[in-house]
């Protein structure tokens, strides 16, 4: 049986890479729309190559470091970042790809952690939300959600913040209409939306800008891709 | 300072409270490093999985875990009801299984075989009359006083109306669940996502025959609970079941569809109401009877509260459980409130349309019924002019029509007791001046932790840095359950007067090394001054400790006037109806509140505004959807279990009323009255825009339609 690396390379079977061009047009925050045109172009292209069910070495890139796995291909992103290597930002809520509590960044895009398999982001750059806080310092959206108390129990607050990051950068200058439908994606059940529409607003304001730590890693993307 | 008696200092001296603080955990919330329950992965951890009942009601004839036990990574398999256990409801639970990974735990759990001899069941709670004939309805009482035969012949109009609302679940983001770890064969050391850290550690000893003592609590952190955590739950007790079996750490959370089947839900209330005025709009006479479920013990939302708010003189009353096949209630944010205002204030709307007159008008006419006429009559005032209600409400139905598009405004009251538990804490105040408060508390993400610290860092007028707040464990002091409004009272009171009482003690060595007058000391932005003198700094001071720390024990509730109890509230809505889609905008949504003292002016908002989308979630979209042909809870799933989104929610004011009549109150605990008044100000805003009664919430495109069709809801 040939990974799935095998089959990118030799340009059979399918690609991450060509799935993320279909959705290439969805807001960054709208991952249940990325999630709901993604699975059928995998199944069909897949479709012939399936993969063995058994644990395989997994090479993850996450938040710059690079983390080898043992993992079942079945085990999605958000189980292996959870239970393999403790990053807990990303929680699990509600099974069905629908409420956005487990949006990283894959390639710079907001996706729900829980719609991909650990073994389909063999190569893509992942940031979790732990990569917007160094020790004290911390990205200027963790700044405004405390800033306009965008949070109660916080359990959807990482996700949300996950996805605010990625769409300030990919909406510098979001209007008010702007931030209400790309943060649609995600669900807060305690309801802080008012902050977290105050705070996207406040820093749309200022121009999405960015802090040293996304600077960083949005640099990194585009050289990457360049 | 003269006078040493407890009390909170004058409000125009405080620093911090009244003040909008930043909750002091926020940025470990929103960087995800705060671990809850759901996150604790201990070395060797298991993870749990559960098998649950597939029918709503029979009973279990054959459930063999053997194959389950026989798989390779499988540690540990517990049956909670097995052959000839009886369900009652979808989703019991029937086995968990632990094991090394995720999905080998949910590989054993299909590998269990079960079978089932299906029985009868019935779930269709609004229906009355199906209930009666299927025996499952249950008297929940009725009572009368005054003439109400009488004041309905005498009245000038009388209004008959049927109203409803639907039974919605807690949907708490992390769900029900633990981590439970033994340390030797009797020491337990239980996360647990709960409400009630002080009061659980006894549910998991006696089933699994430890003591108490043994048992240690522990929540730093909890997604959501609304009333719905106060138990250690039967899926917390198969937890340590399989942690004991495995010898290992194990993890059991619900899976989504499970939690919104049997982790708690919010009863329905569906009401007959006859109401009536005299031609000034003073109602004259209620008559109602009210029926619903609260799954399968039959109860129903209380009949001493209704008609809601306002007390009617002549009044006849009746309600009905519906004994269903459907998962357990529990306490939702505001027990019995929401329900009863949105029957009440629905029915007031509509007697103020047949009496042509505006239903602010009426509302304020009856507000003598009410226990606080002048707090509800200043709210109004507020209200009406934040949202503009002279300018927006018309007759109902009347207002210009744009392309089909409606709108209108609408409002109700609410009120709520909000007095503080039980509570103790101890204080430690170092002689490095750093202090520490511990009691066995939650910060359910009201910011509890942050008010206290803002408490401690007023009364020494130290900034809230020095201050380490430690709550959620049930080795610190006992604390009362987070639940009905009562925390902020709870650990506000208990933490002032134990500083309060350490300040003076400290004042005391200051004015003993100084030679000062004690009584003359007083504490301000870090230093210590007499006479209008500074004397020396809080840290200075500190050292005169030595090098044990200064403990000091704060209980509460006292009659000291920390402290007090009863809210009013009104909300007022202004909604968009598109007439041919039956979609609902909210335009602007007004919640104008008192609440005694307030702490945190930050938080205190979030609570508000949070409790106005929740309002906003059960009034429009969110309900538990039944299958009468299968008893199942078809909609247990995020996905088609509808709650509002960023862009659902309109523009929120959360006006905070606060004269100093209120600060002179003392803290009332808030987390109940916002969320109570939306169904009710929600579907008055409707029917003013379109002219017609939604009466069933929440008021989906569907019965938008049908109401407008002149159909049933």
């Amino acid at each position: 049986m040939r990974d799935r690396k095998d089959q990118n390379e030799s340009g059979s079977g399918f690609s991450r890479r060509d799935f993320l061009k279909g959705s290439s047009a969805a807001a960054a925050a709208t991952a249940m729309a990325t999630s709901a045109t993604e699975s059928p172009a995998q199944q069909s292209q897949s479709q012939g190559n399936v993969a063995s069910a058994e644990a395989r070495d997994v090479t993850l890139s996450i938040n710059g470091q690079q983390h080898t796995l043992s993992l079942e291909p079945r085990v999605t992103l958000l189980d292996a970042l959870r239970n393999d290597l403790n990053l807990t930002g990303a929680k699990d809520v509600c099974d069905t790809t629908t409420c956005g509590a487990c949006t990283v960044l894959i390639d710079g895009k907001a996706t729900y952690a829980c719609a991909r398999f650990a073994v389909e982001c063999e190569g893509a750059e992942i940031q979790t939300v732990e990569s917007l806080r160094n020790g004290s310092e911390v990205d200027e959206v963790i700044e405004g959600f405390v800033e306009h108390d965008a949070m109660q129990c916080g359990f959807c607050t990482p996700g949300f913040v996950m996805a605010t990051r990625a769409f300030l950068n990919e909406n510098p200058n979001a209007s008010l209409e702007d931030i209400q439908k790309g943060l649609g994606g995600n669900i807060c059940r305690c309801g802080t939306y008012h902050g977290i529409t105050q705070c996207a607003l406040q820093i749309a304001q200022k121009g999405g800008a960015c802090s040293w730590l996304n600077e960083r890693l949005v640099g990194d993307l585009v050289a990457k891709t360049a | 300072m003269a006078e040493r008696t407890i009390g909170w200092g004058p409000r125009s001296e405080n620093r911090l409270i009244g003040s909008e603080v930043q909750r002091i955990d926020g940025v470990g919330k929103a960087s995800g490093a705060a671990k809850y329950t759901a996150d604790i992965n201990t070395p060797g951890t298991l993870y749990a999985k559960l098998l649950t009942a597939t029918i709503a009601a029979g009973k279990v004839t054959r459930l063999n875990v053997a194959p389950a036990e026989e798989m390779e990574g499988v540690h540990a398999v517990h049956v909670l009801n097995g052959e000839g256990a009886e369900i009652r409801y979808e989703g019991t639970l029937l086995a968990a299984v632990a094991a090394e990974r995720p999905e080998i735990a949910e590989d054993a759990v299909r590998a269990i075989e079960v079978s089932y001899e299906p029985s009868e069941f019935f779930v269709d709670d609004d229906n009355l009359e199906a209930a009666e004939a299927a025996g499952r309805t249950k008297p929940q009482g009725e009572n009368t006083q005054g003439d109400v035969e009488a004041a309905l012949s005498a009245a000038k109009v009388v209004h008959k109306g049927y109203y409803g609302i639907n039974t919605i679940t807690h949907m708490c983001l992390e769900p029900h669940g633990s981590h439970c770890e033994f340390t030797g064969d009797e020491d337990l050391t239980v996360h647990l996502s709960t409400q009630n850290v002080s009061g659980t550690g006894g549910q998991f000893a006696g089933p699994l025959g430890i003591d108490e003592s043994s048992v240690s609590i522990i929540c730093n952190y909890i997604g959501g609970g609304f009333g719905s955590k106060f138990q250690a739950g039967e899926w917390g007790l198969a937890c340590a079941q399989l942690a004991k079996k495995a010898g290992r750490p194990v993890r059991l959370m619900l899976d989504r569809s499970t939690e919104l089947k049997i982790a708690g839900n919010r009863p329905s209330g569906f009401a007959e109401v006859t109401i009536a005025g005299d031609a000034d709009g003073n109602i004259t006479a209620w008559d109602s009877h009210h029926w619903g479920t609260s799954g399968i013990n039959g109860s129903v939302v209380r009949l001493s509260l209704i008609p809601y708010v306002f007390e009617i003189e002549n009044r006849n009353r009746k309600a009905t459980g519906i004994v269903c096949n459907r998962g357990p209630n529990q306490a939702w944010r505001a027990p019995n409130h929401p329900q009863l205002s949105a029957l009440t204030a629905t029915a007031m709307d509509d007697l103020a349309d047949k009496l042509g007159m505006d239903s602010y008008d009426l509302f304020k006419k009856n507000l003598d019924k009410t226990e606080r006429p002048d707090v509800y009559a200043a709210e109004m005032e507020v209200g009406a002019k934040i949202i503009d209600w002279k300018a927006k409400w018309h007759p109902h139905g009347k207002g210009e029509s744009r392309g089909g598009v409606k709108s209108g405004v609408g409002m109700a009251l609410h009120t709520w007791g909000g007095r503080a538990h039980a509570a103790i804490c101890q204080l430690k105040v170092h002689s490095d001046g750093t202090v520490e408060s511990y009691g066995g508390s939650q910060d359910l993400g009201t910011g509890t932790k942050t008010i206290i610290a803002m408490t401690i860092a007023e009364t020494f007028g130290i900034p809230m840095s020095k201050v380490k707040v430690h709550v959620g464990s049930n080795a610190y002091p006992k604390s009362g359950p987070s639940g009905g409004s009562t925390t902020v009272g709870g650990v506000s009171g208990p933490n002032r007067r134990a500083s309060q009482e350490a300040l003076w003690k400290i004042m005391d060595l200051v004015a003993a090394k100084y030679g000062v007058d004690a009584d003359s000391v007083e504490a301000k932005d870090g230093y210590f001054r007499s006479g209008g003198k500074t004397i020396c700094s809080w840290t200075q001071a500190c050292r005169l400790i030595g090098p044990m720390p200064l403990e000091v024990q704060g209980t509460g509730p006292k009659d000291d006037g920390l402290t007090d109890q009863g809210v009013g509230g009104v909300q007022m809505a202004d909604v968009s109806v598109d007439t041919e889609t039956g979609i609902i905008r909210v335009n602007k949504f007004v919640c104008v509140q008192d609440c005694g003292l307030i702490i945190d002016l930050l938080t205190a908002k979030s609570q508000v505004l949070g409790g106005m989308i929740m309002g906003i979630a059960y009034a429009l979209s969110e309900e538990q959807v039944m299958d009468n042909n299968t008893g199942r809870f078809i909609n247990a799933d995020l996905e088609n279990y509808k709650l509002p989104r960023i862009g659902d929610v309109g523009e929120l004011v959360a006006e905070m009323y606060q004269p100093d009549s209120e600060y002179d109150r003392g803290v009332i605990g808030l987390g109940e009255p916002p969320v109570i008044s939306s169904g009710g100000a929600l579907s008055n805003a409707v029917a003013n825009a379109i002219g017609v009664r939604v009466p069933v919430l929440p008021m989906t495109p569907q019965r938008v339609l049908e109401a407008l069709k002149g159909g049933q809801a």
